[in-house]
């Protein structure tokens, strides 16, 4: 195939080739960083939480009135009571926070009591003897809580814990070169002992801006005595639908002075995770639909100019077909010319995307973009750019030679 | 007149002519259009000023009283400061009018036994602080400054409790119980939601989905040990406290604290006095570092908190690219279209039309165009619009909503944009020779 005759029939129309190449510049550098976005929250979206999800629901429950702390640590004690008698319910404990809920406390954490260097930032959860069995953590060293350890920390109190149970990533920062268990760390000005490494358990932060420490979680041995708490049950299998249906009117039913909302008092982590990842499913979504719609837009536009070409070109091509051009030429006149206007749009755009993406990465803290993305767009381009000439040439080659003689 | 109709008759048939490459271009311009305009209505929302006639008025004050131990990137100041310093600001006087606040949730007791408590969100604040933000009242006042002075029990609350409480009759005069205590009522907030929530942007309630319920004066929040709902940002802060006076005077940032400053030389001053009183907290030892100070106004705060989601930006970005694709496309087609009509213009140039009328003509036909497409782009904005809440966080999607200034901005955009995307495609079928056109074929 000579590109010759190509490159000078393209001189002729230079507004509609430059169109052309200018769409698929474009397209390739949204697509691509679209397609980068769209990798990078579904990415986060799958980040483990570390704890059992789908048999657990949360119940977010405030006390009516101003209960003093001795007064609401009997009313916990006896609505965990309640809560472990509801039947499909296997374990229930009370605390601050749990992951994906973007509420928390974070300390520094390090090897002294001086706060001003800490090896790096922990999210705090509150825990008792039950957390563990009931967020299904899977304990890789040491041991757990004892009932005898948990204490009670009301809105001002200390938490200078002698325990503390760390996740395995923060154990490996604090101890790089062996076991940390009965090691002592500091998140107060007193010495807190670890007593027990779990495998993994994130934040509640789902931010990316805390990703660096979003593994690096600490349980420490206290029950909350604040008006307002959460309760994590933990339900048998198959019975989260039952029991999230029946608990908030148990719990009314044992003591009305309280506050548990009808809309999200009580959730399941499958609407937690719904909420905590919504913005990032969102954008995967808005992403995934506008390549598509570019694509299919862009295909469309090469479908329509390429026909006008031929509309416009029957009788030379007619002349060629009458002088000897066979019908497979033809064809692949129309497919080179293409393949060479994309070729063009590929390259402009392979620049315009990288140019893209390093303002977004200026503008929004975003990676940068892996070469594979980029080498995906320009193929699927190029590959949409012959699929979408392919009507129009076929119908070129399908001019009979008679045509040269026909005026129109 | 009659030649106008003329062209959009010649406009129409043409369009008629190819369907399918008309088609295509509104479809384009349709959802290029739709795909902006959903993104814009979330991205005016949230990057709006809350209180335009105001907001160069009104500052947020920041004073360091950790030092720069505890540094934020830039040196900055914690958000909002600490009792001991919004008290010692709210008694200096030195702004016309000054407010600070907190984060209070309180459960409200119905008077009907058999209704279960609620649970209210509000604030602890002062009375400036309906003057100064420009709170509409549906029934009674702010309290006055001899109630927090007094310390008096005083709440106001808003339309939507007033309705919940008292059925909406007027309300003022007659108590509540919050959390256990009695409040007089002295005013009903008529519906009152800026957005963004400018002056609590410290606690995350910057789209909170709710308008705030109750008010309740400072003073007798502080005296009856009532503690924020919000953030306590103690960064590293010794957390020991004994009583509750001494966790009071810890140096935690949780009291946003605003002031009024009606001109340039009033901020100066105001900028001055509170360098100066960190100086002197540094002379008395309590701060072992140079005066650290900020008054940022209403939108420059907004601007440093960085209020607008990083998602509705990329959002917005993305879909004016795609907006511009689609119409880099409608360049093409119209260019085909029209061309394919040189033997057309040609006779209409050799019959004495003008190159003007030519003009003319092809803008109106892609007006035409740019109006279906635009009027189809509105079906699919509205259709879109339901969907927000699939893309944004609740909060923001909420805020997004259809109105007449966006059905008209949807039309004029797509209008405008086809017919300036039509301006290449225009000039070069006036360019057409009337000889030419008639000479060959």
């Amino acid at each position: 195939m000579q590109i010759r005759p190509i490159l000078a029939a393209l001189r002729h129309h230079k507004a509609g080739t430059l169109l052309i190449a200018l769409q698929i510049a474009l397209t390739l550098a949204i697509v691509c960083n679209a397609l980068f976005i769209i990798h990078e929250r579904l990415t986060r979206l799958s980040q483990p939480s570390g704890i059992d999800e789908p048999n657990l629901l949360v119940i977010h429950n405030g006390w009516a009135g101003k209960p003093q702390e001795g007064e609401i640590a009997s009313l916990m004690a006896s609505d965990l009571d309640t809560l472990r008698k509801i039947p499909g319910v296997a374990d229930v404990y009370a605390t601050n926070t749990y992951p994906l809920n973007n509420v928390g406390i974070a300390y520094g954490i390090g090897h002294s009591p001086d706060k001003l260097k800490p090896v790096t930032t922990t999210a705090i959860y509150l825990a008792d003897e039950n957390a563990l069995p009931t967020l299904g953590l899977k304990l890789i060293a040491g041991r757990n809580f004892r009932p005898d350890e948990i204490g009670q920390i009301g809105l001002h109190g200390d938490t200078d814990p002698s325990a503390i149970i760390v996740t395995s990533a923060l154990a490996k920062l604090l101890f790089p070169d062996g076991s940390a268990v009965g090691k002592v760390a500091y998140i107060s000005a007193k010495p807190s002992t670890i007593v027990g490494v779990v495998e993994r358990m994130r934040t509640p932060w789902v931010d990316s801006s805390l990703a660096k420490w979003a593994d690096c979680s600490t349980l420490i041995p206290y029950r909350p005595l604040t008006s307002a708490s959460q309760y994590v049950v933990r339900v048998q299998p198959g019975q989260l639908e039952n029991v999230t249906r029946h608990v908030r009117a148990m719990l009314y039913a044992a003591n009305r002075m309280r506050v548990i909302s009808p809309k999200d008092g009580v959730q399941t982590f499958a609407d937690i995770r719904a909420i905590a990842y919504n913005s990032d499913r969102g954008m995967a979504i808005l992403m995934s639909a506008i390549s598509t719609i570019l694509l299919i837009i862009t295909g469309a536009g090469i479908v329509g100019l390429t026909s006008f070409w031929v509309g416009q070109r029957r009788k030379q091509i007619g002349v060629r077909r009458a002088l000897g051009a066979t019908r497979h030429d033809i064809l692949s006149y129309f497919l080179t010319e293409n393949l060479l206007i994309g070729v063009g749009g590929v390259v402009m755009g392979g620049v315009l995307a990288i140019a893209l993406n390093m303002w977004l990465m200026k503008q929004f803290e975003m990676d940068k973009l892996a070469p594979g993305y980029v080498l995906a767009g320009v193929v699927t381009l190029l590959l949409l750019g012959q699929g979408a000439v392919l009507a129009p040439a076929l119908r070129a080659s399908n001019v009979p030679p008679v045509e040269a003689t026909r005026s129109v | 007149m009659s030649m106008l109709a003329y062209y959009f008759g010649l406009g129409w048939r043409s369009l008629r002519r190819n369907p399918v490459l008309t088609a295509l271009m509104v479809m384009a311009i349709a959802f290029g259009v739709a795909a902006s305009m959903i993104t814009w209505s979330v991205f005016r929302v949230v990057s709006g000023n809350p209180i335009p006639w105001k907001s160069s008025q009104l500052y947020n004050v920041q004073i360091d009283n950790r030092g720069p131990q505890y540094d934020n990137a830039g040196h900055e100041p914690p958000e909002a400061l600490n009792y001991t310093d919004a008290m010692a600001l709210l008694q200096a006087h030195k702004a016309p009018h000054q407010t600070l606040l907190y984060d209070v949730a309180l459960s409200v007791m119905p008077e009907g036994a058999h209704d279960l408590p609620i649970n209210a969100l509000g604030y602890a604040t002062n009375a400036d602080f309906f003057t100064m933000f420009d709170v509409p009242f549906e029934y009674g006042a702010p309290w006055a400054t001899s109630d927090d002075d007094a310390h008096a029990a005083v709440a106001i609350i808003s339309d939507d409790l007033n309705q919940k409480l008292f059925g909406g009759a007027n309300s003022v005069g007659r108590n509540v119980t919050l959390d256990m205590r009695t409040y007089r009522i002295v005013g009903v907030t008529a519906h009152w939601d800026p957005k963004p929530r400018y002056y609590d942007v410290f606690n995350g309630m910057t789209f909170a989905d709710r308008p705030p319920q109750l008010y309740v004066g400072f003073n007798r929040a502080i005296d009856l040990h009532i503690a924020t709902s919000g953030r306590n940002n103690c960064g590293g802060a010794p957390f020991h406290a004994d009583s509750p006076e001494q966790w009071l005077h810890r140096e935690c940032a949780w009291i946003p604290f605003w002031v009024e400053l009606p001109n340039e030389a009033m901020k100066k001053s105001y900028e001055s006095f509170i360098t100066a009183y960190s100086a002197e907290q540094q002379r008395a030892g309590r701060f072992q570092w140079a005066p650290n100070v900020r008054l940022r106004n209403v939108t420059e705060w907004l601007d440093f908190e960085k209020v607008v989601p990083p998602e509705s930006r990329i959002s917005l970005f993305v879909s004016v690219g795609f907006f511009v694709i689609c119409l880099v496309n409608t360049i093409g087609l119209l260019l085909a279209k029209f061309m394919r009509r040189s033997a057309e213009i040609g006779v209409r140039r050799a019959l004495g039309a003008t190159r003007r009328e030519v003009y003319a003509q092809f803008l109106i036909e892609a007006g035409a165009v740019g109006l279906v497409g635009g009027v189809l782009g509105l079906v699919i904005t509205i259709i879109g619009m339901q969907g927000v809440g699939l893309l944004f966080d609740q909060d923001i999607a909420q805020l997004a909503h259809v109105d007449l200034s966006l059905l008209l901005t949807t039309l004029t955009v797509s209008i405008l944009a086809t017919v300036v995307a039509s301006f290449y495609p225009t000039w070069r079928a006036a360019q057409v020779q009337p000889a030419w056109q008639l000479k060959s074929n």
